[in-house]
């Protein structure tokens, strides 16, 4: 089921607010993302790289301390995490940067907060083999070393991006001007299911393979289709991945979990979708964190995949008709939830991952014994470790000290 | 449409002149020197004032006019205060200049689009500029600005399809802003070759004038614009000149680059 217009709108969300010189590129790569769907052997050849290269499917984990512990619905986890570079982000830029080979293009750019999306492009690229540059906030260069790291062990350039509050936003502000300069040999690999038409839509599209595989495998493990699914939300990818297949079932409940920072209260937060207002950043129109005058505000998560002040506007368009239930998880929550999932099931979520396992619990209470609740794990939570560290380890659970 | 445009250009190519068209960010430093600086401008010779509105996410701008905005937002600077505090007095003081507002979409939204209009007529602005609203999507807004009386003056790009850019000048308000390069603003040592050609072609589909903006920062790169194009857009030198000298560095830059205008 798609709620797409041919102009990119998701009711009223969506559309292409950017500078004309990218027009006509945005045009040029909707023309060519048509024509490789329609093509078989473009799906066939994305098909093998996801098998071979990515490790796909990724399996569908039953959390069988969790769903003890919890006393709920049956606990089953999409593992994300298991695809090689450690997040579900590889799905999209194996797809995207064989579209941009395709396309001619002789360079990509990339922007990205955690690092997961550059290290996703920034693995594409040498995998074929393209030169790679990825632009990412000067905080999120220091507070995640170890996947600027990677990148450049993988060849990319990393660029860290000064301006404003040196987080994703700008990171994406900076990649949208070099575009700009180098539109007619460069592919902009976006790595959230936001920015102009058709990103949304591609993104969707290469992240539904979540939804997809979880369709099948839940069949196969449990007979039916999950009875709840939830998944984090910062830009969206993941989320809309995995529950945009569910979207015409009924029985299913669709949940997404966002930053809730320090509190929703405090006004350090990424929750976009549920105190953000109709507006315009970064090519689409949907619902961002700003203040009266149209500025746009600084996000805060501790997890530096959620700490953007929008949301893509196909999940802003899923909320305002309710289809998507939309939730809030704190940084301490988040935290919580990491040592939870790591003492009970033997996985490090990633920090955005431990913000759906947060709200977890509760839902699997809701939902009540005999049902099944699914979560997305989208992404493994090495990269956090020096973050998570920092504040020091919980002691080990009957272990005296 | 708002004729006082019109009669700008008019009254520039009446006395053998291409027209300057010159960007300031309005609240750098603050709200009230922002007002000596388009004020220089106009005695520098400037035809057409565009009175730049600050937003936290500026994608079409270069570094100049990227830290004029952060400034300008520090200082307090929003749209509801530039059009009550910055575009009365520079009209009061120039009433003869047409002002333009250049901003981002997501400004002129959070205010209402009907609002917007309305107070920015009653104020005195002639037209908007809004580098992230392609025609696609201006539509509506567009309509809005027309019952108003103001001009949403279109942009056309280098990597605009010719046909494309012919159907952007034929619907043009105000004059159509021909960007000069593919890429953000700021000032450029060179301007790409076949820029006149494209100047010229605009100017063949457009019934209103059409300047040429982006990298133009002296009065030689002026001279060989203007004769493929009725005016230039000049900012990001205007705003560097402001935030490093002053109103008069602004209204000497501005003098200079309208001697290259002369035709």
């Amino acid at each position: 089921m798609n709620t797409e217009t041919s102009t990119g709108r998701f009711g009223r969300f969506g559309g292409r607010y950017v500078p004309e010189t990218l027009v006509p590129a945005l045009m040029e790569l909707e023309a060519a993302y048509m024509a490789a769907r329609a093509d078989p052997t473009f799906d066939a050849e994305v098909a093998r790289v996801l098998r071979e290269f990515v490790g796909r499917p990724t399996t569908l984990t039953p959390a069988r301390r969790l769903t003890e512990a919890w006393g709920g619905a049956n606990v089953w986890l999409k593992r994300e995490d298991l695809a090689h570079t450690g997040a579900h982000k590889i799905n999209n830029t194996v797809g995207q940067v064989l579209l941009a080979k395709r396309m001619g293009k002789k360079r990509i750019i990339a922007e990205t907060g955690a690092g997961q999306h550059g290290v996703a492009t920034a693995t594409a690229c040498a995998l074929f083999g393209l030169p790679c540059e990825v632009y990412m906030g000067a905080l999120d260069v220091e507070r995640q070393a170890l996947n600027v790291f990677r990148m450049r062990a993988l060849g990319a350039v990393v660029r860290p991006v000064e301006s404003g509050s040196r987080t994703l936003k700008d990171a994406m502000n900076e990649a949208m001007r070099t575009w700009v300069s180098q539109v007619s040999d460069t592919h902009y690999v976006i790595g959230s299911a936001a920015g102009p038409h058709p990103y949304p839509s591609v993104v969707r599209d290469f992240q539904s393979i979540i939804g997809k595989e979880l369709r099948t495998q839940a069949m196969a493990a449990f007979g039916q289709l999950p009875d709840a699914i939830v998944a984090c939300v910062g830009g969206g990818s993941n989320a809309i991945g995995v529950l945009h297949p569910f979207i015409g079932d009924a029985s299913v409940r669709l949940i997404g979990v966002e930053a809730g920072g320090h509190g929703l209260d405090s006004g350090q937060h990424g929750a976009s979708l549920t105190l953000g207002t109709e507006g315009v950043l970064h090519g689409s129109r949907s619902l961002v964190l700003q203040d009266a005058d149209g500025q746009i505000q600084e996000a805060h998560s501790i997890s530096a995949g959620l700490d953007y002040p929008g949301v893509g506007p196909e999940l802003a368009h899923l909320a305002k008709i309710g289809r998507m239930e939309v939730r809030t998880a704190t940084d301490d929550e988040a935290l919580a939830s990491f040592y939870e999932v790591a003492r009970m099931e033997g996985i490090l979520p990633a920090l955005e991952t431990s913000h759906a396992f947060a709200r977890g619990r509760e839902l699997a209470r809701e939902l009540g014994a005999g049902k099944y609740l699914v979560i997305n794990c989208s992404g493994r939570g090495d990269k956090d470790v020096a973050t998570i560290s920092a504040r020091g380890v919980p002691p080990a659970v009957g272990v005296k000290a | 449409m708002s004729g006082e445009i019109a009669k700008a250009f008019a009254r520039a190519k009446a006395r053998g002149e291409g027209a300057l068209v010159a960007y300031g960010m309005a609240g750098d430093p603050d709200l009230a020197r922002s007002v000596d600086v388009f004020t220089a401008m106009v005695e520098g010779g400037a035809d057409i004032i565009e009175v730049g509105v600050a937003f936290s996410d500026p994608i079409a701008d270069g570094p100049v006019i990227q830290g004029a905005s952060e400034r300008a937002l520090k200082a307090g600077s929003t749209l509801k205060r530039v059009l009550d505090e910055v575009v009365p007095e520079v009209h009061r003081r120039c009433p003869e200049t047409p002002l333009v507002i250049m901003t981002y979409v997501n400004v002129i939204m959070a205010m209402g689009e009907e609002r917007f209009a309305k107070l920015a007529r009653e104020r005195g602005v002639s037209g908007a500029i809004l580098p992230d609203l392609p025609p696609e999507e201006s539509e509506a807004l567009r309509a809005t600005f027309d019952a108003a009386g103001v001009d949403l003056i279109p942009l056309c790009a280098p990597t605009t399809p010719r046909a494309r850019a012919e159907a952007i000048a034929k619907d043009g308000r105000g004059f159509v802003y021909c960007v000069s390069v593919a890429g953000v603003t700021g000032m450029r040592a060179e301007l790409p070759p076949d820029l006149s050609q494209r100047l010229d072609l605009v100017r063949k589909a457009s019934p209103v004038p059409v300047v040429a903006g982006f990298g133009i920062s002296s009065a030689e790169q002026a001279r060989t614009l203007s004769a493929h194009a009725d005016g230039v857009v000049v900012g990001s030198a205007l705003v560097r000149a402001a935030h490093s000298d002053g109103p008069q560095a602004v209204k000497a830059l501005c003098a200079d680059i309208k001697r290259g205008l002369k035709r």
